[in-house]
């Protein structure tokens, strides 16, 4: 960890209908790293990707962005998302804009900027993605690595520091994955804080800084790749690993 | 084979009744050709009134109803008050006749002698559809709202977008597409009851018939009129038909 923590997530707790999602979460983020979250569906990964991005509200502890406590009732909620960004699951684009629109939409809308600026800006970031001809296209028209990736220049049109990765490419075809685990490593080596839930095991030892195992909304173990896959301490992350081994996916 | 048995079912019921021995009153009274061209001129410039109440209202009502869907979908605490207004006003609005709205506004609001508030009985009647026609359509575009998946507004919120943002430039286009066939069924609906502000003595196409016929005791306005507003919305009914069906193909092809 490099400096002070980018994000700091303290003592986080949130809960659905009495249902406990996290309990207790603590997690720091340094300038730079990226922290991998693995654990099986329903651990709570994707909950706190959701909770740190403010779109689920937490039951209590607080999350810290920069020594910024964004989490009180002072601090507006857009202004934070718009530093930023996170990448869904399900790729979520919107179905009735084009790919430009898709990006422009929010430095557009919430920053200002006129078409023109935003379309150069939206058009150069689509050229490093290798995206460029798909401008102009509509979602539909795209695979569903396009889309995702797609979806992670959108998020980084507005020039985040963090950027929060949702199990990104489990709802691809699996020859689709590989083209957007390169952008992710893309990201990581143009320094770019990440905190990424993901299934992709092979991925995460070679990309994280370090390793978070969840289970049942708790971390009950985090360390490097190596301490967490060649190493666990935990019986719970055995068991996990065992199975993804027998799976074949590691 | 639809067509021949389609001319063969129509032959017969179309022989059957200009058979009946009661044919000839019932032409004389609904099918007349002098009484056509007596009440016809009347019942058309009537008609055309309807038409532009019809234009006039559907506007304001398509515009209104989004307004107060939005408001109602807006979530939040701060946004409490708004959207207790909104549901209120669509509760109280559908649960009253809209003869009664009519009535109520139409006659009740020029008895007032208010100043500055307008008497006319055209601008009450329109004003009592619209209020009617926004409360229900209101709700067509809550359901268009609500049928657009959460991950949307989500994935709206997360690029900064205000609520309200989200909705306008996200979440209501797609809202919008969803439930073009229900909207245009409203369409038909309040073309139809456009003529209901002949209550209050507007003379459009119906009226003209009303009044022809309690001149005459002859019926043939009131189809002249009938036949006018098929002219409309059957038109708008086989569009609507089109719309959907063309809609479901596209959604097909997408999902394959």
């Amino acid at each position: 960890m490099t400096g002070a923590p980018k994000l700091e997530i303290r003592s986080v707790s949130k809960a659905f209908d009495g249902k406990v999602v996290l309990a207790d979460v603590d997690l720091s983020v340094g300038l730079h790293d990226v922290v991998c979250l693995i654990g099986s569906s329903g651990s709570g990964k994707s909950t706190l990707l959701k909770c740190v991005n403010l779109l689920v509200p937490i039951d209590g502890g607080e999350i810290v962005l920069d020594g910024v406590s964004v989490t009180s009732a002072q601090v507006n909620p857009n202004t934070v998302r718009q530093s930023m960004g996170i990448v869904f699951q399900s790729f979520n684009l919107f179905p009735h804009m084009s790919v430009i629109d898709n990006i422009t939409l929010g430095p557009r809308k919430v920053h200002g900027l006129g078409r023109p600026e935003a379309d150069d800006k939206a058009r150069a970031l689509l050229d490093q993605f290798g995206l460029l001809d798909k401008a102009d296209d509509y979602p539909d028209r795209l695979s569903g690595g396009q889309q995702q990736r797609v979806a992670i220049v959108r998020a980084l049109a507005a020039e985040p520091e963090l950027m929060l990765l949702d199990e990104v490419t489990s709802a691809l075809d699996p020859e689709l994955v590989a083209e957007v685990l390169n952008v992710i490593r893309g990201l990581k080596e143009r320094g770019m804080t990440m905190l990424i839930a993901t299934h992709e095991m092979g991925f995460a030892r070679d990309v994280a800084d370090r390793v978070c195992f969840l289970d049942a909304g708790r971390i009950l173990e985090h360390g490097t790749p190596e301490q967490i896959f060649t190493a666990p301490q935990q019986p719970r992350t055995r068991q996990f690993l065992q199975r993804i081994v027998e799976a074949g996916r590691l | 084979m639809a067509f021949a048995s389609t001319v063969v079912f129509v032959g017969l019921a179309g022989w059957y009744a200009l058979s009946s021995e009661t044919w000839p009153v019932v032409q004389r009274q609904f099918f007349s050709w002098f009484h056509f061209t007596q009440v016809w001129p009347e019942v058309v410039s009537g008609f055309w009134l309807d038409v532009r109440l019809f234009l006039v209202a559907e506007v304001l009502i398509l515009v209104i109803s989004l307004a107060i869907a939005m408001v109602r979908s807006l979530r939040g605490p701060a946004f409490f008050p708004l959207r207790v207004l909104a549901v209120t006003f669509i509760d109280l609005i559908r649960g009253v006749p809209l003869i009664l709205l009519i009535l109520l506004l139409g006659f009740g609001i020029p008895a007032l002698q208010l100043r500055g508030v307008p008497s006319g009985a055209l601008f009450w009647g329109v004003t009592a559809l619209v209020i009617s026609y926004s409360a229900y359509t209101a709700e067509v575009y809550r359901a268009g709202i609500d049928s657009v998946h959460e991950s949307q507004r989500m994935s709206a919120r997360s690029i900064g977008l205000t609520q309200v943002q989200a909705l306008r430039h996200v979440i209501v286009p797609q809202a919008v597409r969803n439930v073009v066939p229900a909207l245009l069924n409203g369409f038909v609906s309040l073309q139809k009851d456009v003529a209901l502000v002949f209550v209050l003595g507007v003379r459009e196409g119906v009226r003209e018939a009303q009044i022809y016929n309690a001149r005459t005791f002859n019926y043939t306005g009131y189809i002249v009129a009938a036949v006018l507003f098929l002219v409309v919305s059957v038109p708008v009914a086989r569009f609507t038909d089109w719309y959907t069906e063309r809609d479901r193909h596209r959604r097909q092809a997408m999902s394959t």
